[in-house]
């Protein structure tokens, strides 16, 4: 029997599937000289689409339902992930119009990236393991791609082909907890699994204890939280940096939604037990990407340990498994997104105008020189570490409030420790950028420094969130607050 | 209750630094506007003391309250009461006068300077009116982000290290308020600051913390001679004048009045450590070989003493530390910018290298000695009413205590009065160069209200002492 389809609810993942369509034809059809404005125009479009659908869903949706033979909810909660995704990738986009890619793959680009959103897109509304899994791959597949798409730079064929492996490890795990867990309580759909488990009375049944162990490690992997982020540094260096910046927003929010969402809805007869594991994997990602963040010269590496950390902190949220922990880590997303895709934006730029790497040495100064660039990574640099005047301030203050509620003080201790650690690589930034100044004057590649304008303005715009959500969190806390009380808390 | 002073006293620094930023001011322009600024500050906090109600200075007034966030229940909540009262106007002027004193002395790259000290005053006055935690957690880190760069960039060659050490230290004490307020906050269920009383031994310790190492309090106080060294004298003069009061501020309004029973368990070890910040800090001043190090080492001691004055938990000790506060603000400003002058025209501030200047600048001999008179709480100074309160509080807590903190006054006698002679008396230093130019007409204008400022205290210390709610 055909199950009859929410076409609305699935709006958002096939604007973009239409957009990537659309920016793929155009790669045939539209000839060289434009062929990099059409395609990037279709596929901002195509984000934008989305991300209105998803707000036109989210208010529609007065409560969750399970849509299409139960595998997809549509619901707040993942109406708002999806707002936070298409808004990555709008800006994402911005930041890749500049990059010179080769002409020959600059449709196949913008088509992979409107793909991969829209493969976020649709997972965060996943509620059966058969779509989360399809979901995992649909956009994992694409960014695989992305990752290596510069094939005449070693480094990027490298981070591609290194996160295939280890991606596809991780979604091999994932899958494997998938089969376990239907081979214990004979059901896919979250709710289902649920309700089988407390049936069955086998909450602590071997087999689903596997299946739920592995279900979490394969989406840490794709959170890239310590210890399943090993490939999180080389991936986020070799990558292009528009696709990291794309990454390292978008990837992490869907996996740690989607997390919060398997666990509360598919395993709350567990929650003793994921908690204290979702708390154990926060501690050592803070420890670890804090740590390992301290001695990194290579700006791209730092803030790939430093999102680990932030992994970590979100994951605290996580392990609140409650109303306000959904909503410390919806609210988290939107600094931390913004800041992360306006920082990877800004080491853009001076890749642009250098034409190499980026390090701690070679940005020595670039405060001055571009001030707009400097300001706004010196306010991204404070919203990571948490410092008032930045959204990452409020959202560091509502994981330890979702902690604290819990009854988890130690994880705000722990999360304590890691934000002082980490000040002192934020801050090294700020400080090279500032307070350094260049030994050699590095003369910039093709004259003097270019100035985009597309780049500039999504690094305004995520500027703007980034302190903006410090001052409006009411309105914001307020959507975070109605999407959480649709989950099943 | 709907008055807008005190939000204006904290924005229109802050519009006037957007200001500065944003538009292509030249460097003259930008100090201008900055120094403007800074006297329109002082004009509104005078604004304020007048209609003030002293009859009801225990009452919050020019009042402010806008939800922020709802459900943590965290609003916009900003006040003015009786002492504070005091502090924001110390604040204005010795800002203001950092401001003057920085245009006159010229800063490069200064749109950007003056831009960041009135967003530090903003901050500051924020730190004293916020009557709601997580507000005041925002402006207390607030400060942090413009000294961080006015240290580092504008500083000497040491900056590098003394700005990392400073953030260091200053950080891992904020981030264990921060987990105190989160803790204390949501188990209150309120972040607002009149209505908190709690007795949570950890979340005392989480506060008392944090302002030990911004005061600083001995043993936290590795940060200090750093960044007091290798900042320029106006930041420096801010540095220990204004900041480090809003640690005191912290003590007396939130750790003592808030968490009574914590604060009375552990008023022993507090008064420990103090004391001996008080005896170490004298006696490294004594022996410091530059300006700098004596008064930064000064400031450990006072700090201490005040701090000795808080944790005396009774009426006297307040009332001597909130008169101190103020004092020591304005002595500490005017000391740090009086080793600005000298170091510009000694080009040093060692001891070694200085000595005479007295001969042929009067000026600078009249304020300088002036100053550090005031400093040694000379009798009749205000120093000296302040100090004897605090003497008197911590006698009833015992009179060990009072011995201790009578010997810290006998060695601020002796530190102040060896930089005064090594400087001003003696044989002429060898740096000290020929041309005998005395303050300049912009430099007593930065100066002079300071000390005049002392003076006027001195004449009359209890317009502060008999507005003391505690």
């Amino acid at each position: 029997m055909k199950p009859a389809i929410d076409w609305f609810a699935l709006s958002p993942s096939l604007a973009l599937l239409a957009a990537s369509a659309l920016a793929l034809l155009g790669a045939v059809l539209v000839p060289v000289v434009a062929r990099r404005i059409f395609s990037a125009f279709v596929a901002a479009g195509g984000f934008v689409a989305a991300g209105i659908f998803a707000g036109w869903v989210y208010s529609e949706t007065p409560e969750a339902t399970l849509k299409i033979a139960d595998t997809i909810t549509r619901d707040r909660f993942g109406a708002l992930a999806q707002i936070i995704i298409a808004g990555a990738g709008l800006v994402a986009v911005g930041i890749a119009f500049g990059q010179r890619t080769r002409a020959e793959h600059v449709g196949e680009y913008y088509a992979l990236l409107a793909a991969a959103g829209g493969g976020m897109i649709f997972l965060v509304q996943a509620s059966d393991l058969m779509t989360l899994f399809l979901g995992l791959e649909w956009f994992s597949i694409c960014l695989y791609i992305l990752c290596a798409i510069e094939i005449d730079v070693v480094s990027s064929l490298e981070a591609g082909l290194k996160y295939l492996v280890v991606g596809s490890f991780g979604s091999a795990v994932l899958l494997f907890g998938s089969a376990l867990t239907y081979g214990a309580t004979g059901e896919l759909q979250f709710g289902a699994i649920a309700q089988a488990i407390e049936t069955k009375g086998i909450a602590n049944d071997g087999l689903v204890l596997a299946g739920l162990a592995m279900i979490l490690a394969g989406l840490g992997f794709k959170a890239s939280a310590a210890p399943f982020h090993m490939w999180t540094p080389d991936v986020y260096e070799g990558a292009p940096t528009p696709v990291t910046a794309f990454m390292s927003a978008a990837t992490k929010a869907v996996a740690l939604v989607l997390a919060f969402r398997v666990l509360v809805t598919a395993f709350p007869g567990e929650e003793d037990l994921w908690t204290i594991a979702v708390a154990v994997i926060a501690c050592v990602s803070l420890a670890v990407g804090n740590i390992a963040a301290l001695v990194q010269r290579n700006l791209k590496r730092m803030l790939a340990y430093s999102s680990v950390s932030h992994a970590g902190f979100m994951l605290i949220a996580v392990a609140a498994a409650s109303e306000l922990g959904a909503k410390a880590l919806l609210f988290y997303l939107i600094p931390y997104g913004a800041a992360s895709l306006g920082a990877f934006g800004v080491i853009a730029a001076r890749e642009r105008e250098l034409g190499e790497r980026v390090t701690l040495d070679n940005v020595a100064g670039m405060g001055w020189e571009r001030p707009l660039l400097g300001v706004a990574m010196w306010i991204f640099m404070l919203a990571f570490a948490g410092l008032p005047l930045t959204g990452g301030f409020v959202g560091k203050f509502y994981v330890f409030a979702a902690a604290y509620e819990a009854d988890r003080w130690w994880l705000i201790v722990a999360g304590v420790i890691g934000t002082a650690i980490s000040l002192y690589y934020y801050l090294a930034v700020v400080r090279a950028m500032y307070m350094r100044m260049p030994e050699v004057q590095l003369a910039p590649v093709g004259g003097s420094p270019p100035r985009e304008a597309l780049l500039q303005t999504s690094v305004v715009a995520c500027f703007a969130v980034t302190v903006g959500s410090f001052f409006a969190v009411e309105p914001l806390i307020d959507l975070a607050e109605k999407a959480a009380a649709q989950l099943p808390l | 209750m709907n008055d807008w002073l005190t939000t204006i006293l904290i924005l229109l620094p802050l519009g006037a630094a957007l200001v500065v930023w944003l538009l292509p001011w030249s460097n003259q322009a930008a100090g201008s506007l900055a120094l403007l600024a800074a006297l329109a500050e002082v004009g509104f906090w005078i604004n304020g003391v007048v209609r003030f109600d002293f009859g009801n200075d225990a009452s919050l007034q020019f009042e402010q309250q806008h939800t922020w966030f709802d459900d943590l229940g965290v609003s916009y909540h900003v006040a003015l009461w009786g002492f504070p009262l005091w502090l924001v106007g110390m604040t204005v002027v010795v800002m203001a006068a950092a401001i003057a004193y920085a245009f006159w002395a010229g800063r490069d790259r200064s749109r950007a300077y003056f831009g960041l000290m009135l967003f530090l005053t903003s901050a500051i006055v924020g730190v004293f009116s916020a009557q709601d935690l997580l507000l005041f957690y925002v402006f207390f880190e607030a400060m942090l982000i413009p000294l961080y760069v006015l240290i580092g960039v504008w500083g000497g060659a040491g900056r590098l290290t003394a700005t990392l050490k400073f953030v260091i230290y200053t950080m891992a004490g904020s981030l264990l308020m921060l987990a105190a307020i989160v803790v204390v906050g949501v188990q209150e269920g309120t972040f607002d600051l009149p209505a908190l009383q709690s007795d949570n031994e950890w979340v005392f310790v989480g506060f008392l913390v944090a302002f030990a190492v911004k005061a600083p309090l001995f043993p936290l106080h590795g940060w200090l001679p750093d960044a007091y060294r290798e900042s320029s004298p106006e930041v420096a003069a801010v540095l220990s004048g204004v900041v480090s009061k809003a640690a005191a501020y912290g003590f007396l309004a939130i750790a003592v009045s808030k968490f009574p029973e914590p604060a009375d368990d552990l008023q022993p070890l507090v008064l420990a450590l103090a004391s001996v910040g008080l005896v170490y800090g004298s006696l490294v001043a004594f022996r410091a070989p530059d300006l700098r190090g004596v008064i930064a080492y000064s400031s450990l001691a006072q700090m201490s003493l005040i701090t000795l004055g808080i944790f005396a938990l009774n009426d006297l000790g307040s009332a001597g530390a909130v008169l101190q506060m103020v004092n020591h603000g304005l002595l500490s400003g005017a000391l740090f910018l009086l080793a600005g002058v000298v170091e510009r025209r000694a080009a040093t501030g060692e001891f070694a290298r200085l000595g005479g200047m007295a001969r042929g600048r009067p000026a600078l001999a009249t304020v300088l000695m002036t100053t550090g008179v005031i400093a040694l709480a000379v009798p009749g100074s205000t120093a000296f009413a302040g100090e004897f309160l605090i003497l008197a509080g911590v006698f009833d807590q015992g009179w060990g205590w009072a011995i201790v903190g009578a010997s810290g006054i006998v060695l601020a006698a002796m530190y102040m009065l060896r930089l005064i002679s090594a400087v001003l008396h003696g044989q002429i230093g060898a740096s000290v160069p020929d041309q005998a130019l005395d303050l300049r007409p912009a430099e007593l204008a930065v100066i002079v209200p300071l000390v005049g400022c002392l003076l006027a205290l001195s004449v009359w210390p209890a317009a502060i002492t008999d507005h003391i709610p505690y």
